[in-house]
């Protein structure tokens, strides 16, 4: 029986430094004594109220720092919300936070694998702290290094492994208990094209088995590709959720045609907004216009026309279909890579 | 409490110190083994220092090899594992509460300062002898003292090593440890300090001079030394200590 996950108006304020998950490089926190920056407080959730169902594949989608490993964090027990509460099936993840970590594999964004270790020390430890036996702990390993194409150097120190295969390990290690839920934060940032393929096979094969999965990701095919639902979210807030055709259709029009133009006035964005199509017209940086519209080509002549009407010469069209990335852009007016 | 989760967490331990063995040996051994030689053998046989000196040196050696050794076990790793490579995210992820994580940690610390400690006694007095006065009258108060040091060292390294930023690892040897060393009676007893009164009570803040005169009262008990009931104390006194700073520092380095 599948669970899933809610959380209830999560709110998290760090008041140092970013968090571990969130915290990217190499570089150590400098909240030590000595080098006191003045205390800043950052929102990283601002009221985060999401429901995630048994058996879905469920996606957080968003810019870097918008929450996403935070959200992950608090789910995982490993980033104390400030207030709110979390809950994986019936167990408040606050309260049970030894039951929880049963229930739960998780896939950091930077691989953490124990580098003291070979890789199928790594895998048979992992099962060993969860209390598998040593004979199914064995068995399973040798299925999850098949599987993940590292058998052939099951054996070796982790030290020397590619970015790539740390993370097929970090994601075998994280199923070899059987969770019920599967955190992945990121899983395929850095990962060469056929290898993301491989993961997504295997993501959706671990749902069918009737496990829930959310992972959070900032690339829209993925998010596209994989998930059943998904939220945008940015500043720790909820932009927008659904399926993605549901959050693709509620972009107006559905296409989106980034304009740039010698100068731009108001009378122009309103010229725009009259031509046929048309369904929202926004002013962008200095002298652009976003238009979104129910067609995208054929609107070029007309807008052409338009602006040599009014003397504001169009420089730079850029057309793009319906997407979540125009999604993003429509709700922050961002694209999701800045 | 989850034992079979602790257990595995021992073995991952066992197994990395197995892998590491012939490192960790060098490490704890050599730099006693030198200086036994140098002051317990050349100094002694030069005719520089009295052949008494071997005896009375003997319990800071070991005590300085456990208190470096357990210290060393918990500190290193959690400096690395945190700010680093953050392996300890896997067993921070295991069914088992953030305390027992830290206690475990402050365990596998301990066996290995007391494998030090035992290890440490045979070695030196290979080097050391003929003329070494050692013998074991009151086996209780030893084992206690034993245990009792083992733990002050890991759950010393357990508050240090959540407590240091990696850049000031330097700064941890040179400003904590080194003082501790030539300040915790180890190659002297606590009474030569009488000629310098002031010094003779702050000493009594570090907890290596309970370390050292523990093993003095126990091994060598001809020499003057601390009370055995005192060095329990306050032995006792600084392990709970350290430990409650060590897992409240844990805490927070686990749960941002």
């Amino acid at each position: 029986m599948a669970i899933g996950v809610r959380t209830h108006d999560l709110r998290k304020v760090y008041t140092s430094a970013a968090p571990l998950g969130a915290a990217g490089g190499f570089i150590a926190r400098s909240d030590a004594k000595g080098s006191k920056p003045a205390k800043t407080q950052i929102a990283a959730l601002d009221g985060l109220s999401l429901e995630v169902h048994p058996g879905e594949i469920f996606g957080l989608l968003g810019p870097n720092g918008a929450g996403k490993s935070t959200t992950v964090g608090v789910m995982t027990t490993r980033v104390r919300p400030t207030s709110g509460k979390a809950w994986i099936g019936e167990h408040d993840v606050w309260q049970e936070p030894a039951v929880i970590k049963r229930l739960i594999g998780v896939v950091p964004q930077r691989p953490n694998l124990d580098f003291s270790l070979t890789a199928r020390e790594i895998l048979t430890f992992h099962a060993a702290y969860f209390g598998i036996g040593s004979r199914e702990r064995s068995e399973r390993a040798d299925l999850l290094l098949e599987k993940f194409k590292l058998a052939d150097r099951a054996n070796q120190m982790v030290r020397g492994f590619s970015g790539g295969m740390m993370q097929r390990l970090s994601i075998a290690r994280a199923m070899m208990h059987n969770p019920e839920v599967l955190f992945l934060d990121e899983p395929s940032a850095g990962l060469d094209p056929q290898t993301r393929i491989l993961l997504w096979e295997i993501i959706r094969e671990y749902n069918q088995a009737g496990k829930t999965i959310l992972l959070t990701t900032h690339y829209m095919e993925e998010a596209d590709a994989l998930c059943h639902r998904l939220t945008i979210i940015d500043h720790g807030r909820i932009l927008a959720l659904g399926t993605p055709p549901e959050l693709k259709a509620s972009i107006p029009g559905g296409y989106l045609l980034r304009l740039r133009f010698g100068n731009q006035t108001a009378d122009l964005l309103q010229r725009l907004q009259s031509l046929a199509g048309v369904r929202e017209v926004k002013a962008a940086d200095g002298t652009g216009a976003d238009v979104y519209a129910d067609r995208g080509g054929s609107l070029i002549p007309e807008i052409a026309a338009v602006a040599v009407s009014i003397g504001a010469e169009l420089s730079d069209v850029h057309i793009s279909e319906p997407s979540l990335e125009n999604l993003f852009l429509h709700h922050t007016g961002r694209s999701l890579r800045d | 409490m989850n034992w079979k989760t602790f257990g595995a967490m021992l073995a991952r331990d066992a197994q990395v110190a197995r892998r590491n063995a012939m490192q960790l040996f060098f490490q704890t051994f050599l730099q006693p083994l030198l200086f036994v030689f140098i002051f317990g053998k050349v100094m002694v046989g030069s005719g520089y220092m009295p052949s008494y000196y071997k005896s009375l040196l003997l319990p800071g050696i070991i005590a300085i090899s456990m208190v470096f050794t357990g210290i060393w076990a918990v500190a290193m790793p959690l400096i690395a594992e945190f700010q680093w490579t953050r392996e300890i995210e896997d067993r921070l992820l295991a069914p088992i509460s953030i305390s027992w994580i830290a206690i475990e940690k402050v365990i596998a610390g301990m066996i290995q300062a007391v494998v030090a400690g035992l290890v440490v006694i045979p070695l030196a007095w290979l080097v050391l002898r003929p003329g070494v006065d050692l013998s074991v009258h009151t086996p209780v108060s030893f084992s206690a003292i034993i245990l009792l040091v083992a733990a002050f060292s890991a759950c010393g390294g357990l508050a240090l090593g959540c407590s240091i930023n990696q850049q000031h690892i330097g700064l941890m040897f040179g400003m904590v440890i080194t003082p501790m060393i030539f300040f915790g009676c180890t190659y002297y007893p606590w009474s030569a300090l009488k000629t310098f009164p002031i010094l003779q009570k702050l000493v009594l803040v570090n907890p290596l001079v309970y370390a050292s005169e523990g093993l003095r009262a126990t091994l060598v008990p001809q020499f003057p030394h601390l009370a055995v009931w005192a060095v329990l104390t306050a032995l006792v006194l600084f392990d709970a200590l350290l430990l409650a700073v060590g897992l409240r520092q844990f805490d927070k380095k686990a749960v941002s």
